[in-house]
């Protein structure tokens, strides 16, 4: 073996040269140097919606020297809870996640606290609804902040012509656009109305489209009537109520209404109302604005005589149904602190008044002080349609199912006991005692811990 | 050992080397390696998942604490979980004795074809296994649609009332059954066809000789000799619609009122949607001792003949 060249001396001598390089050598700041952010974000319904939050987190990313990969992921065949399920179990992921409505709740123990942003947030644009605070906040801490993208309301689309023609209800002088609700129609236009509305129009061949369904318009729209009667499945405290004067009340009011719906509400998805009102087949709907959006593409006539109201008053109240979004940041996420970073600036009043224009009006933010964009009020046709669809005025936006633990809640939200109940005393003829009763031994079950 | 003398030099034959030789020759050998990538994948990704399937339905909600069979015990006081059971039951048997009718009566018209045009008959009754179950489905759901059923602007044609066929649970299970008919006959109709084709010309014309009619050949030829085809075909279908995921999912979503839920979406629903996971593995895991034991009296049964023969 030839003997090596290389002595003690010339090996310090060479690395101490080395070393001297290295240090002196100037620093170059690669275009990501803080790092990387990947996020996963709901694939918006709305063509090019997708465009603007991307083109907003690259505009951060090139402000912060961080490299953001975004991920859309659609909610269709449910690809974003199932990705959600799987990362909170793998622990690894995206950083940012986007998680919809009871899904915050229930991985709470996962998610890095928001309480510094969200303090940060509703001092600068106000408080958010009750709703947004039972799913985001647990147990005093925020464990998520609420998206703009993907949060809706699911109030009254109605169409003018018909609503006026057979039910005498003239829905754009209840609510106009750029100005205060008739306050004495707006009084009047209660549950009741409703029911007697929904007889009418169907008396005349134009029934009221009200899934009643296990997917979520037919749940959020059933939960709103429910609250606003003061029926609830479990209170807050986690004790089952359903066997209440309040619940029987309810489930006779939908013994009314059902005979004046179209047979198949029972079997519909979240499409079958859209097309129902698009068809031009019915006086009026429950949804956020896409089924007016699809109605423009495919019949301007019916766009143009559908206006966004206010959800009629119950005895308790007028309840909006509302299905919040959040983004939320994984506790085994690598980069909470960009991650962070990022939903503040997500979060300006500039990012969501652009993320609201890219929707057409469909996003509604969840803080009270950025829900006067001119979005909602330029829409059309007609022009106003939207200026109603951010909640306001009177209305106390809720989800199916509070005020029970979120928990709890989330099982009787996703097996859809409360559209069954409706089902099985209407459809399959049960008494009322005997759906509650069902009801009940169902809601037990959900008090798993 | 003995030792050979090889150009004068004595050479001791190495045993450990020329055995290692000879078992890596072995047909068995070769053949568990070339099966080994294929056993890893299962391992991998079926193996590992029912263990730890089973791992997770001895867990708790929060998946926190270990319950042992609490959560079993829990499904069998739910009155839907035994509405699931008795809808699995309905879907899976009905389906499965109907595919095989006719996936046999269709196999006997296709095989009584001349050779010539049979190849494209085949072709042609093999298409609705070979689509996408989830594309088909989606066909069908259009078919069914609550508001424009295609089926029921048929019917107002001819004077027939609609029929609610997602709306009413009676016509929702009709609906998923005879889609997974459909989706499934043409298995049994290609499994039966090889199995008539290997059945010899000879043992008719005997039969023939001996004054059969078309019964008795059916009963004490054709049956017996497909006896084995048969069960494999029907085993492996209960198999694969027990575990049906795709057509009630698209269909009903287990509605109206759970009555069209089999096991996988119920436990789909509940494990991902509801956030249960240990609960949704749980009631996953209840196909397994009701396949399971089909299997053993299926499997028997083929076993026995075998042995006869």
């Amino acid at each position: 073996m030839a003997a090596s060249s290389v002595t003690r001396r010339t090996l310090l001598k060479t690395t101490a040269l080395a070393t001297a390089g290295v240090i002196g050598a100037p620093y170059v700041r690669g275009a990501y140097a803080a790092g990387k952010v990947t996020c996963g974000f709901w694939d918006h319904w709305v063509p090019g919606a997708n465009n603007t939050l991307t083109k907003l987190c690259k505009e951060w990313g090139e402000k912060e020297k961080v490299e953001v990969d975004i991920d859309y992921i659609t909610s269709i065949g449910e690809k974003n809870t199932m990705t959600i399920a799987a990362e909170g179990q793998a622990r690894s992921g995206h950083d940012i996640l986007q998680h919809p409505t009871w899904y915050p709740a229930d991985y709470a123990e996962q998610l890095e606290p928001m309480d510094d942003l969200m303090q940060k947030l509703i001092s600068e644009h106000g408080e958010v609804s009750k709703v947004v605070e039972y799913l985001g906040k647990v147990k005093g801490r925020w464990v998520a902040v609420p998206a703009t993208t993907g949060s809706q309301v699911k109030n009254p689309c109605g169409r003018i012509d018909l609503l006026k023609q057979h039910a005498g209800l003239d829905v754009v002088k209840m609510y106009p656009a750029g100005a205060d609700p008739d306050k004495a129609l707006a009084d009047s236009w209660t549950w009741d109305a409703f029911l007697a509305a929904a007889e009418k129009c169907a008396k005349a061949g134009y029934p009221f489209g009200m899934p009643l369904g296990t997917t979520t318009d037919a749940v959020d729209w059933v939960g709103a009537v429910f609250a606003a009667h003061g029926a609830q499945l479990v209170n807050e405290k986690g004790d089952i109520t359903v066997k209440s004067d309040a619940t029987k009340q309810v489930l006779e009011w939908f013994k009314k209404l059902v005979p004046n719906l179209p047979p198949e509400v029972f079997a519909w998805d979240d499409a079958g109302n859209n097309k129902w009102l698009v068809a031009g087949k019915g006086a009026l709907i429950m949804n956020p604005p896409s089924a007016w959006a699809v109605a423009k593409r495919d019949n301007i006539k019916v766009a143009e005589q559908c206006w966004h109201f206010d959800a009629p008053k119950g005895p308790k109240g007028r309840y909006a149904p509302g299905l919040p979004y959040y983004w939320a940041v994984w506790s085994f996420s690598p980069n909470k602190a960009a991650a962070k970073s990022l939903l503040a600036h997500l979060s300006t009043r500039s990012s969501v008044e652009q993320l609201v224009a890219a929707s057409g009006g469909y996003d509604i933010p969840a803080f009270q002080k950025l829900r006067d964009f001119k979005t909602w009020e330029d829409e059309a046709p007609p022009k106003g349609t939207l200026y109603n669809y951010p909640p306001k005025h009177d209305q106390i936006v809720s989800i199916a199912v509070s005020p029970a633990p979120p928990k709890i809640a989330n099982q009787a939200y996703t097996q859809a006991t409360l559209t069954k109940m409706v089902a099985r005393c209407t459809q399959q003829g049960e008494s009322i005692d005997s759906t509650i009763a069902w009801a009940s031994q169902e809601l037990e079950g959900f008090m798993r811990t | 050992m003995a030792e050979a003398t090889v150009g004068g030099v004595r050479v001791r034959p190495l045993a450990g080397r020329s055995g290692l030789r000879r078992w890596a020759q072995r047909k068995s050998t070769v053949a568990f390696f070339m099966a080994l990538p294929l056993i890893a994948l299962i391992s991998l990704l079926v193996v590992y998942p029912a263990f730890y399937s089973m791992y997770l339905a001895t867990l708790n909600k929060s998946m926190q604490r270990f319950v042992g069979l609490g959560n079993f015990g829990f499904l069998f006081r739910r009155s839907t979980f035994w509405l699931v059971v008795e809808q699995s039951v309905i879907f899976a048997v009905s389906a499965v004795i109907f595919k095989a009718l006719i996936g046999f009566i269709v196999a006997h018209f296709v095989h009584n074809i001349p050779a010539k045009g049979q190849r494209k008959w085949r072709g042609m009754l093999l298409v609705p296994w070979v689509i996408p179950p989830a594309m088909s489905t989606l066909a069908w759901l259009w078919l069914f649609d609550p508001s424009y059923s295609a089926f029921n602007w048929i019917f107002a044609h001819i004077g027939i009332p609609r029929v609610a066929w997602l709306g009413d649970p009676a016509w929702a299970r009709f609906s998923v059954i005879l889609v997974n008919i459909w989706y499934g006959a043409p298995f049994f109709l290609i499994m039966y066809l090889a199995a008539l084709k290997s059945v010899p010309e000879q043992l008719y014309e005997a039969a023939a000789i001996d004054g059969a009619n078309w019964w008795q050949k059916l009963w004490y030829v054709t049956l017996p000799m497909m006896r084995n085809i048969i069960s494999i075909t029907v085993l492996f279908s209960l198999i694969v619609t027990f575990a049906n995921f795709d057509i009630v999912k698209v269909l009903t979503n287990g509605g109206p009122v759970d009555y069209t839920h089999v096991f996988a979406t119920w436990a789909f629903l509940i494990g991902i949607q509801g956030n249960d996971i240990p609960l949704g593995a749980t009631i996953s895991l209840f196909m397994f001792p009701i396949l399971g034991t089909a299997a053993i009296f299926i499997l028997r049964g083929i076993t026995k003949r075998g042995n006869e023969a």
